[in-house]
């Protein structure tokens, strides 16, 4: 099942996703890209009905290219997730989008900020969240372990705690993971962990670290 | 009710569009607006009238950006011009989410003149009242490209043109002196084609360059200075040895 989180730091947050895309037993590809760079300092992570993910990640992102072209400026994190959240909300009694969303972004006045985002609009500002059956096993690890103005070394082991506990006791468990990170410099791939595909080299980080 | 339903366009017995021509007539009236093509920038130059003392000159933005590697400059009618603007940001946008690329020059160029034309037949409009200038660059071939629209909808690709005011004499000025150029040259040549019509110096123009790599950058006003400067110091030179050569002989 899809697993989505994020945790935010100092002056930063990430994002991170498994990349496994499945239907019924089928696995179609293991390195799906399911965090989408929306725009500069911004990255939205999504989990869901797989051509409603697609679809809305990549209309929000249209929307809030326009919203620079007409502006001049970028939406803000807060307002990009409210406008999410309006589209969701709107569309929820036609014609729902299956899609739970992480969105997570850097502004100069607010630092960084992480917003969790379900398929019926909920809304919520948030220091660290999941989606997911692996959020069942994220959230735990990151109450034990999250504290407040992290640095990105702590984050990531956060984030590989949380990914080491999904691959070993989630039944049908995504194996291949991306990580990605937001700050003052923008929003980038920070690195991806790999166990099966073409390129999987035995992950030493993992195994070794914690 | 009745009303709405009459074309505000409509054929005179000689074949005219009156409207059509009339539109034409307020783009003469607009500003002046110039662009040029060279080989690997585009240009584009837009006269700015003298700005009122209490107006906010930065919230008067000639030069619209309509996509990364895209972008317009017009004469007439400003307040249609944010409508033509807004549709094409739009259909930028829109085209990138259906087909996932970006528009070529050309695309955007034959949507905004394809607005234009639908005006032009349409039941209780008017049409647009101005001309654009697009240039961009082709994200599949990397060339740079420059087209005109105005009120008919008709639409061309230029290597260098001007529209209105004076754009007349821009535009001989740029047959005139027009040859492939680069860089700093293509700046140059598009200041000059300006400076023919509007008065004074840097103040009164305003340019934007736009590079494949860098998109589209305006020029601060102490850059076009510079420009302005060079531009008049090699008019004085040429002057100079125009002088200079019949007394030799």
């Amino acid at each position: 099942m899809e697993c989505v989180l994020g945790v935010v730091g100092r002056d930063f947050a990430v994002v991170a996703a498994d990349t496994s895309a499945v239907q019924s037993i089928l696995v179609h590809k293991t390195d799906e890209d399911k965090v989408m760079v929306l725009d500069s300092h911004k990255l939205m992570g999504a989990s869901g009905e797989p051509g409603d993910r697609v679809q809305f990640t990549e209309f929000i992102q249209k929307n809030l290219h326009l919203y620079q072209f007409r502006n001049t400026i970028p939406l803000s994190t807060a307002a990009a997730a409210n406008f999410t959240r309006g589209e969701l909300a709107t569309a929820l009694r036609k014609n729902p989008y299956m899609v739970n969303i992480i969105l997570g972004g850097y502004d100069k006045d607010v630092g960084a900020s992480l917003y969790y985002i379900d398929y019926i609009a909920t809304l919520h500002k948030i220091d660290k969240g999941a989606f997911g059956y692996g959020s069942y096993f994220c959230l735990s690890l990151m109450d034990k372990l999250y504290h407040p103005d992290m640095t990105v070394e702590e984050a990531v082991d956060l984030v590989d705690k949380c990914i080491k506990e999904i691959r070993l006791r989630l039944v049908v468990a995504p194996q291949n993971f991306v990580i990605k990170i937001v700050d003052k410099d923008g929003a980038r791939e920070y690195a991806r962990r790999e166990l099966v595909g073409d390129n999987a080299p035995v992950d030493a980080a993992i195994t070794v670290a914690a | 009710m009745a009303r709405y339903d009459r074309a505000i366009t409509v054929f005179s017995p000689d074949g005219h569009l009156f409207q059509v021509e009339y539109a034409l007539e307020a783009v003469r009236k607009g500003n002046a607006a110039v662009g040029v093509r060279g080989t690997d920038t585009v240009v584009l130059g837009v006269e700015k009238k003298s700005t009122p003392k209490l107006q906010d000159s930065r919230s008067v933005r000639k030069i619209a950006c309509l996509d990364t590697h895209i972008a317009l400059a017009c004469a007439g009618l400003k307040a249609d011009a944010r409508v033509l603007i807004n549709r094409a940001r739009v259909e930028c946008q829109s085209h990138r989410l259906t087909v996932e690329d970006p528009v070529t020059v050309e695309y955007i160029t034959r949507y905004i003149a394809g607005l234009q034309q639908k005006y032009t037949q349409s039941g209780g409009v008017r049409p647009f009242g101005l001309s654009t200038l697009i240039v961009g660059f082709d994200p599949y071939t990397d060339k740079p490209a420059l087209y005109q629209t105005d009120p008919s909808g008709t639409f061309s690709a230029w290597k260098a043109n001007a529209t209105g005011r004076n754009s007349n004499s821009m535009r001989e000025f740029l047959e005139k002196n027009y040859k492939e150029t680069s860089g700093k040259e293509t700046i140059k040549l598009a200041i000059r084609a300006l400076l023919e019509v509007v008065e004074s110096g840097g103040k009164n123009i305003e340019v934007a360059v736009m590079t494949k790599n860098d998109g589209l950058r305006e020029l601060e006003e102490a850059e076009i200075d510079e420009y302005v400067a060079e531009i008049d110091a090699e008019k004085a030179a040429a002057e100079a040895a125009k002088k200079g050569a019949p007394k030799d002989t």
